[in-house]
C-alpha cells in the first residue's frame, strides 16, 4: 500500500516513551495556572449577565475602597481606533458600548489574593439597559432579528441581505439542475447542529506583566505563543517585539487556545498596578460562557444519485452563527462537506450570521463535522432508499490523486480509496448485530495546514542535539519531532531534546493548529538537521583535506563518499561536536518557511450502536476509526488522535450542546450539565492507520489531528436509523430526542 | 477574613499553613504548599482533575475546605512515586501513551491507585465506572483503561 514501502527507518514508526512523560505522570509538568511570581496579584473579571445590553455605567469605587485592591480596568483603558479583526478581538476582550453575550467581559480587577479579587469583582457596579437578543441561527438570519452590529458585513454580502449576515459565499461548478435531472433519486433534507465546546480540561490561565515602558512578559497556556503576542499587543497598542510570551504545558486546546480571551486584561491590570505581575485563571463556567465554542449550524442539502451509486449533482446551503462576531467556519464546512466525492456538478451557498453568543473559536476541523453530518446523513438515507451498500457508493465516487476537489483545487497524493478499502476489510464489519442494534458508516475530511514555521537546531558539545520549536506539544509532538530529528541525524531518540520555546527565541510561528505541528515543525526540524549535517561533513572534509562534496553522512557519522575520496575512518557526530570550538565554532541549523507540501487526510468511521427503545438512550457498542496518516511517526500518538477525535465527535453527536434560557443566558455552564463523554460511556476505540505517504514531507507525514472528529456525527445518526428506523436530523441525539422520534414514528 | 492555622500531613511530611476559611483544599495545596500537581478543571467536583486521598478516601480536593485537612493524612500525585521509582500505574501510563495533554493525568492516577487498592483485579467495566468521575478530553479513554488493566496485572504478578 505504501508508495515508498522499500524505505526503511530505524526510529520513525516506533513507539518510544514520550520525552515529557515523566513530568506529566508525577505532577511536575507546569501548566498555565501552576506558575506564580514575586509580588504577584490575582485578577478577576466582571462579566455581563445579559445576552445583549447597553452598558450605562461602571462604578468601581466600592471595589477600589477595599484594602489590597490595586487596579480596575474597563474598555477606557484600551486604545481606540482599531479596525477589522483587531477591533473584534478587543471588543471580545472587554465590551465597549454594549455587552454582546452572557459572559462578555465588561471590567477586570487585580488584588492581592484570589478571594479578594473575586470579592472586588462582585463590588464593581455595572448598570445595564437590557436589549432584545437573538440566539438561534435561523432566528438571527430573519430580516427583523435584533441587530447585533450594523455595518459588520463585509464586501461579500449583497445588498438586501438580513442585517446579521456578515459574510456570504456562493461557489461551485457544472450544472446542478442538469445533474439532478440525470439522477434516479433526488433528495433534499435539512439538518441542525448545536454549538459545542472544545472542552479542554485545563481552563485558560495566564500570568502577565507589563511596565509603563511598554515592555512585558507573559506565561500562558496557549496553542500559539506568537498569536498571543500578536493579538495582545494589537489590542493594547504595543510593539509586538516588546512582549515576550512563554507557553506553559497545555491542558488541551482543540483549536480553542489559538486566540486571546483574558490575556490582555492581565497585561492592562499589571500596567495599571505599577507593573506587578497579574495572574488570571478562568473558572469552568467562565470557560463555557466566554471562550470559543464552535458555531451552530442550520443546513440544507440536496443530492442526486443514480441506481448504480453515482452522485450526479450536489448542493449545500449552510447558515452558521459564530457568536457576536464574524468568523463562523461556514466556508470550511462547505469546502469539506463534499470533499470525499468526485463531482462534476456541485453548488455551495453559505451565510455567516451574528447572534448573541460568545465569539466562536476554532474547534478541531472547524466546520467539517457539521457539513459531514448533513451530507453523510443524506447519502446514507439515499443509499438505504436505493438499496446500495454505503461503502461501495463511497468507493464508486471517491476522489483520488489528480481529481478536482469539490471546492476547486486538484488533490495531490491522497489515500481515500485505500482508507475505504481498509474499512471494508475490517473484521468489525462482519460482526452480526442484534435487535435494536445498528451499524453506521461515514467518511470525513480535513485539509491539514502548513503555516508560518521557524525551527532551530543546535548540536551540543557531546554530539547530542537540541531542537527549538514554536509549536506547543499538546499530544506528543515532542516525541514525533525527536524521532524525525534523530532519524535524520543518525543518532538515538534519547539524544535529541525538543524544547517548545518562547517568542524571544525564534521567528514567528503559527500555533499548533490545523494538524500542523508534526508536519510543519517536523519538516523544518528535518531541514535544519540537514543544514547541520552539511556543516559537519564540511568540518570532516577540512580535516581530511578533501572536498566537502566527497563526504557523506551515514549512521550519525561523516565518511568518505567513495573510493576516490581517500581512506578515512568515519568521524562520528560526537567526535565532530567535541572539537567544534576549534574547527569553526558552534554547529547548528535552522529553517524558516511556510512549508509546502501539505497532505490532506481522509477518514472513514464505522460505529455499532444499540438504542434502548424505552429510554431512547444510545449505547456505543463498538467503534472503528480508519484514517490515512501519510506516515505514523509515533503510531501510539496517532492512534490517540484518532481515538480522541472519535470521542469528541461521539459527545457532539449524543450529548453536548449549548443550552440557552429565554433570556439568552447559558443554562449549562458546568461539566455536570455540559456533559462530555466519560469513561463508562465509551467502548475501546479500534483504529487502523492507513499509510499513503505524503510526498510533500520528508517522512510522509500528513497531519492526523482533526479529521477524526468529522465522521462520528453522521456515522452515529446512520447507525441509529439502522438500529431503530428513525432519522435524526438535529444534534444532539439525546435520549429524549431519540425517544420523541421513536414515539412520533409510532 | 482572618486565617486559620492548619496542621496536616501531606505525602508523609508534616506541614502547616494558614488557610482562609473559604479556601478549598485544592487551593491550599496549590497556592499555600506549592503542590501544583493537583489540577482544577471545574471547581465543582465534576472532572476529577483535583483528586487526592484524604485519610485514604478518594476526594475531589476542590470540594473539601482547606481547614478540613487539620489532623488528616493527605496523598497527592506528588507522593505517588517512591523516590525515583515510579508507581506501576505511572510507568504504564507512559508506556501505553495513556496521556496526551497530561492535565487530567494526576487525578486519574490518584483515582486509579485507589481502585487497585480496593480491587486488584478489576474488569474493564469496573475500571470505566470507577474512572467515570475523571474527565479526559484528549484520549477517548482507550489507552487509559488499557494502562490501568496492565498495571493491575503487573501488580498482581508482583504480589503473587
Amino acid at each position: 500500500m505504501a508508495k515508498d514501502e522499500f524505505r526503511e527507518f530505524k526510529l520513525v514508526g516506533t513507539r518510544p516513551d514520550r520525552p515529557d512523560g515523566l513530568d506529566k505522570v508525577t505532577g511536575r509538568a507546569r501548566y498555565g495556572a501552576d506558575i506564580s511570581a514575586p509580588g504577584m496579584l490575582w485578577g478577576a473579571v466582571v462579566r455581563s449577565p445579559h445576552a445583549h445590553a447597553r452598558i450605562v455605567s461602571i462604578d468601581p469605587s466600592k471595589a477600589l475602597a477595599l484594602d489590597g485592591v490595586k487596579a480596575v480596568v474597563t474598555r477606557a483603558d484600551f486604545p481606540e481606533g482599531l479596525t477589522g479583526e483587531d477591533w473584534n478581538l478587543q471588543e471580545n476582550t472587554i465590551a465597549g458600548e454594549r455587552a454582546l453575550y452572557d459572559g462578555h467581559a465588561v471590567a477586570a480587577v487585580a488584588a492581592t489574593s484570589k478571594l479578594l479579587a473575586e470579592e472586588a469583582a462582585r463590588l464593581i457596579a455595572v448598570e445595564y439597559e437590557v436589549l432584545p437578543h437573538v440566539i438561534d441561527v435561523d432566528d438571527a438570519i430573519k430580516p427583523d432579528a435584533p441587530v447585533i452590529r450594523a455595518g459588520a458585513a463585509d464586501a461579500s454580502v449583497p445588498e438586501g441581505m438580513p442585517p446579521n449576515v456578515v459574510r456570504y459565499m456562493d461557489f461551485g461548478r457544472g450544472d446542478v439542475e442538469a445533474g439532478f435531472a440525470e439522477a434516479d433519486l433526488v433528495m433534499e433534507r435539512s439538518y441542525k447542529t448545536e454549538a459545542t465546546h472544545q472542552g479542554y480540561i485545563e481552563p485558560h490561565a495566564c500570568l502577565g506583566q507589563l511596565g509603563a515602558d511598554g515592555k512585558g512578559e507573559m506565561w500562558v497556556c496557549t496553542q500559539g505563543q506568537w498569536y498571543i503576542r500578536k493579538m495582545c499587543t494589537a489590542v493594547l497598542g504595543l510593539d509586538a517585539s516588546q512582549l515576550r510570551v512563554t507557553p506553559s504545558e497545555i491542558g488541551g486546546g482543540f483549536g480553542g487556545k489559538t486566540t486571546i480571551f483574558m490575556e490582555p486584561l492581565s497585561l492592562a491590570l499589571s500596567r495599571k498596578a505599577g507593573g506587578k505581575p497579574v495572574k488570571i485563571v478562568m473558572s469552568r463556567s467562565e470557560v463555557l460562557r466566554a471562550t470559543g465554542p464552535t458555531a451552530s449550524a442550520s443546513m440544507d442539502v440536496k443530492i442526486g444519485l443514480k441506481k448504480d451509486g453515482t452522485i450526479t449533482a450536489a448542493r449545500a446551503e449552510f447558515r452558521m452563527q459564530g457568536g457576536a462576531f464574524p468568523g463562523a467556519p461556514v466556508d470550511m464546512a462547505l469546502y469539506c462537506c463534499f470533499a470525499p466525492y468526485n463531482l462534476t456538478n456541485v453548488a455551495h451557498v453559505g451565510y455567516d450570521v451574528l447572534a448573541n453568543r460568545p465569539k466562536c473559536a476554532a474547534y478541531r476541523a472547524p466546520g467539517s463535522p457539521m457539513g459531514a453530518f448533513a451530507v453523510e446523513s443524506l447519502l446514507d438515507e439515499m443509499c438505504r432508499a436505493l438499496k446500495i451498500d454505503p461503502l461501495q457508493m463511497r468507493l464508486k465516487n471517491a476522489v483520488k490523486e489528480g481529481d478536482k476537489s469539490s471546492y476547486g483545487p486538484r488533490f495531490g497524493s491522497i489515500g481515500l480509496i485505500e482508507t475505504l478499502e481498509a474499512t471494508q476489510a475490517h473484521p468489525n464489519l462482519s460482526i452480526k448485530l442484534g435487535p435494536n442494534q445498528g451499524r453506521g458508516i461515514a467518511a470525513g475530511y480535513w485539509f491539514n495546514h502548513n503555516g508560518e514555521t521557524s525551527v532551530s537546531l543546535a548540536i551540543s558539545e557531546d554530539g547530542t542535539a537540541q531542537v527549538s520549536v514554536g509549536t506547543p506539544d499538546i499530544g506528543g509532538s515532542r516525541a514525533s519531532i525527536a524521532l524525525m530529528t534523530a532519524e535524520t541525524l543518525g543518532i538515538g531518540y534519547e539524544d535529541v531534546r525538543v524544547n517548545v520555546v518562547e517568542t524571544g527565541a525564534l521567528g514567528v510561528n503559527e500555533p499548533t493548529h490545523g494538524s500542523r505541528a508534526t508536519f510543519a515543525s517536523g519538516k523544518a526540524a528535518v531541514i535544519a538537521a540537514g543544514h547541520a549535517i552539511k556543516e559537519m561533513c564540511r568540518r570532516a572534509a577540512t580535516e581530511w583535506g578533501i572536498e566537502p562534496e566527497a563526504v557523506e553522512w551515514v549512521n550519525g557519522a561523516a565518511q568518505p563518499a567513495g573510493p576516490n575520496a581517500g581512506k578515512h575512518p568515519p568521524m562520528t557526530i560526537a567526535e565532530i561536536a567535541g572539537k567544534m570550538g576549534q574547527t569553526g565554532g558552534p554547529i547548528s541549523g535552522h529553517h524558516e518557511s511556510v512549508p509546502e507540501g501539505v497532505g490532506a487526510s481522509f477518514g472513514c468511521h464505522v460505529v455499532d450502536v444499540e438504542v434502548d427503545p424505552e429510554t431512547g438512550r444510545t449505547t456505543i457498542l463498538r467503534y472503528l476509526v480508519v484514517q490515512d496518516a501519510g506516515r505514523a511517526i509515533h503510531p501510539a500518538y496517532v492512534e490517540g488522535q484518532y481515538q480522541g477525535g472519535a470521542a469528541q465527535g461521539i459527545g457532539w453527536a449524543l450529548n453536548e450542546a449549548y443550552i440557552y434560557d429565554d433570556k439568552g443566558r447559558l443554562a449549562n455552564p458546568v461539566f455536570l450539565d455540559y456533559r462530555i463523554p466519560v469513561a463508562s460511556d465509551l467502548p475501546m476505540i479500534d483504529t487502523v492507520i492507513v499509510e499513503v505517504p505524503n510526498p510533500g514531507h520528508p517522512y510522509g507525514v500528513r497531519g492526523v489531528g482533526e479529521t477524526g472528529i468529522t465522521p462520528p456525527l453522521p456515522a452515529i445518526a446512520n447507525a441509529i436509523e439502522d438500529a431503530v428506523g428513525v432519522r435524526m436530523a438535529h444534534l444532539p441525539m439525546s435520549p429524549a430526542t431519540v425517544l420523541a422520534a421513536l414515539k412520533a414514528r409510532g | 477574613m482572618s486565617k486559620i492555622h492548619v496542621t496536616t500531613v501531606v505525602n508523609g511530611d508534616a506541614v502547616e499553613f494558614l488557610a482562609d476559611p473559604r479556601e478549598t483544599l485544592l487551593d491550599c495545596l496549590r497556592d499555600r504548599l506549592g503542590l501544583t500537581g493537583s489540577k482544577e478543571g471545574c471547581g465543582t467536583g465534576d472532572c476529577g482533575a483535583c483528586s487526592v486521598r484524604l485519610d485514604g478516601t478518594l476526594v475531589c480536593s476542590c470540594l473539601v475546605l482547606g481547614v478540613e485537612a487539620e489532623g488528616k493524612q493527605i496523598e497527592t500525585i506528588e507522593g505517588m512515586a517512591d523516590g525515583a521509582t515510579l508507581h506501576p500505574l505511572q510507568r504504564k501510563f507512559i508506556e501505553h501513551a495513556a496521556l496526551q495533554c497530561g492535565f487530567c493525568t494526576p487525578g486519574i492516577l490518584v483515582a486509579a491507585k485507589a481502585l487497585l487498592e480496593r480491587n486488584p483485579d478489576p474488569t474493564e467495566e469496573e475500571v470505566r465506572f470507577w474512572l467515570a468521575g475523571n474527565l479526559c478530553r484528549c484520549t477517548g479513554y482507550d489507552k487509559i483503561i488499557r494502562a490501568v488493566l496492565d498495571a493491575a496485572a503487573e501488580m498482581r504478578q508482583e504480589a503473587a
